[in-house]
């Protein structure tokens, strides 16, 4: 148990450390920059300097903040974002903890964040920190119902709550590749409103709204410096890398690839599938930072409450169906048209051109 | 067609085309990697003013100015300071002891250059004058302001071709002047 913890703590800290420098760079790249180049050849290093800089920094807490809430906010955005790191399978001789109710788990760690980005808001005593903790808040909540009831298809299909045993159920096949559940059409959706409610519960943009820089300067960290600032940063990212890992796990397959098995070697092979996955689930995460723009507030509970959480109630249905329909083709046939229709449906309910042309009353 | 979504991966297709193109057209990276690589600046840009000398073997006597205040009353500014050199009877010697400019006042509006009859001093273009004080490190003293005229001429080819051209008239009709007078050497400007 030991060596899966240390494995944890160090590898996914080295991941979290470079997936800022891959972050700035591919942003500086979508924006046709060079990105951070001057640490090391093509910014290598650029992560000790940044973590450096921030611990000899100097702390600022303001006069009139809490200061104990002040300085406990950080701490406890990291703690749930490295815990939810233990449930998740990296290879098939390796998850640090094997719960059987692991993705309940990851679930309610998840959630606690939201906690801190409240302490952290509350504590600062500053309208935009106190701003973004109450955006935060309503955020994480909208979208924690979605996510959970889109993970909850998954584990209808399984029959168990535990990672391993959803990593598990999705080997064989052809090249151990077809039976991941993103290939099914109840997966393929569950995939998408995952990775949305994922996107919105760690605050990354599209969805940064907690912390939306042009409108209330850093959201819940703005009374925050050196390492404490740090912490959040690391939370945050920590949380997206988790998550990314736990939508792997649920709908790309786990650590399941071309050769991996239950062997050393099979292990070893299944750790490179893992790694391959999460990578490309961080690349997606910020690919998508770099192109779309921040909704707005009510465009974010709209689309969550009135898109969203329709699709995952109908989604839980197609995974009723695929259980019950047990002749194949006709499974794949009737959950396609049951989600096709629902997704017209709601899209032409949430389209922006039913909305009527706004009139102005005084500017012509 | 369109569905929910469909701009958003429209959006997607754009920036991935930017970031693969950054790493094969060289176009798109506009940035200039500041240390390594300058901008070249366009030939009439200009910064601060400099003195012009004529001889790299000795600038101090070579030096067109002839220290006669005039760039020091009209600097709208009045960031130019000049104390005349003078020998030991006190005679003047026709060029500045001191002359300072103070860059941190300096407007950069050329006006010294106009009105100078000595075509002596020139509006440079280097921009790297950051210095690590605020007060006498930004004071430009006689020695820091002397460059030559090769300088001058690499600078501002355009420009110092005709200043060059004009200074060779003047010399030639004064030494035309000077030779039916007799052989007296030319005093004065030291042109």
């Amino acid at each position: 148990m030991a060596i899966p913890i240390l494995f944890v703590l160090s590898v996914f800290l080295g991941i979290f450390a470079y997936t800022t420098l891959v972050e700035r760079k591919a942003l500086g790249r979508i924006q046709n920059r060079f990105g951070p180049n001057r640490v090391g050849r093509w910014g290598i290093l650029q992560p000790i300097a940044d973590g450096l800089k921030l611990l000899i920094k100097e702390d600022i807490v303001p006069r009139r903040a809490d200061q104990f809430v002040h300085f406990l906010a950080p701490v406890i955005a990291v703690i749930p974002s490295i815990l939810l790191f233990s449930v998740v399978p990296v290879g098939t001789r390796l998850v640090p903890v094997d719960l059987n109710i692991g993705i309940l788990f990851a679930f309610a760690v998840s959630t606690v964040s939201v906690l801190a980005l409240f302490m952290g808001g509350w504590a600062s005593r500053n309208k935009f920190s106190l701003l973004g903790a109450m955006r935060a808040v309503a955020q994480v909540v909208s979208y924690e119902v979605p996510m959970v009831l889109a993970a909850v298809a998954v584990v209808m299909a399984v029959g168990s709550l535990s990672t391993l045993r959803i990593a598990r159920a999705q080997s064989g096949g052809i090249l151990n590749v077809t039976n991941w559940f993103v290939f099914r059409p109840w997966g393929f959706v569950g995939f998408v409103l995952f990775t949305i409610g994922a996107m919105a519960e760690s605050a990354r943009t599209p969805f940064d709204i907690p912390e939306a820089e042009s409108e209330i300067i850093a959201g819940y960290h703005t009374e925050y410096s050196g390492f404490k600032f740090a912490l959040f940063q690391m939370g945050e990212y920590l949380a997206s890398i988790a998550m990314a890992g736990i939508t792997v796990t649920m709908f790309l397959g786990g650590y399941n690839g071309p050769g991996s098995g239950p062997g050393w070697v099979g292990g070893l092979i299944s750790m490179f599938w893992f790694f391959i996955k999460l990578a490309f689930m961080i690349v997606l995460n910020i690919w998508i930072r770099g192109t779309w723009p921040r909704v707005r507030v009510d465009q974010l509970l709209g689309f969550a409450w009135k898109v969203l959480l329709p699709m995952s109630i109908a989604n839980i249905v197609a995974v009723g169906m695929w259980h019950y329909l047990t002749f194949r083709p006709l499974a794949w046939v009737a959950t396609t048209l049951w989600l096709v229709l629902w997704f017209v449906t709601l899209s032409k309910l949430a389209a922006t051109e039913n909305v009527a042309p706004r009139t102005y009353r005084y500017a012509s | 067609m369109g569905f929910i979504g469909k701009g958003l991966l429209d959006g997607m297709v754009v920036t991935a085309r930017n970031f693969v193109g950054s790493y094969f057209d060289k176009e798109r990276l506009v940035t200039v990697q500041y240390p390594e690589e300058r901008v070249q600046t366009p030939e009439n840009s200009r910064t601060f003013p400099f003195l012009v000398y004529d001889d790299n073997k000795n600038p101090v006597d070579t030096m067109r100015c002839v220290a006669c205040k005039i760039c020091e009353t009209e600097c709208p500014p009045q960031c130019i300071y000049i104390v005349m050199d003078r020998d030991e009877k006190g005679k003047p010697r026709q060029r500045p002891k001191v002359f300072d400019i103070d860059t941190s006042v300096c407007m950069q509006c050329q006006i010294c250059v106009e009105v100078c009859p000595f075509d002596a001093i020139k509006m440079d273009n280097d921009y790297e004058k950051s210095r690590y004080g605020r007060f006498d490190e930004l004071v430009e003293h006689l020695p820091d302001l002397l460059k030559s005229n090769e300088y001058y001429g690499r600078i501002k080819p355009t420009e110092a071709t005709v200043v060059d051209a004009k200074l060779k008239a003047e010399k030639e009709k004064k030494a035309k002047k000077a030779a039916p007078a007799g052989a007296k050497p030319p005093t004065g400007s030291k042109s």
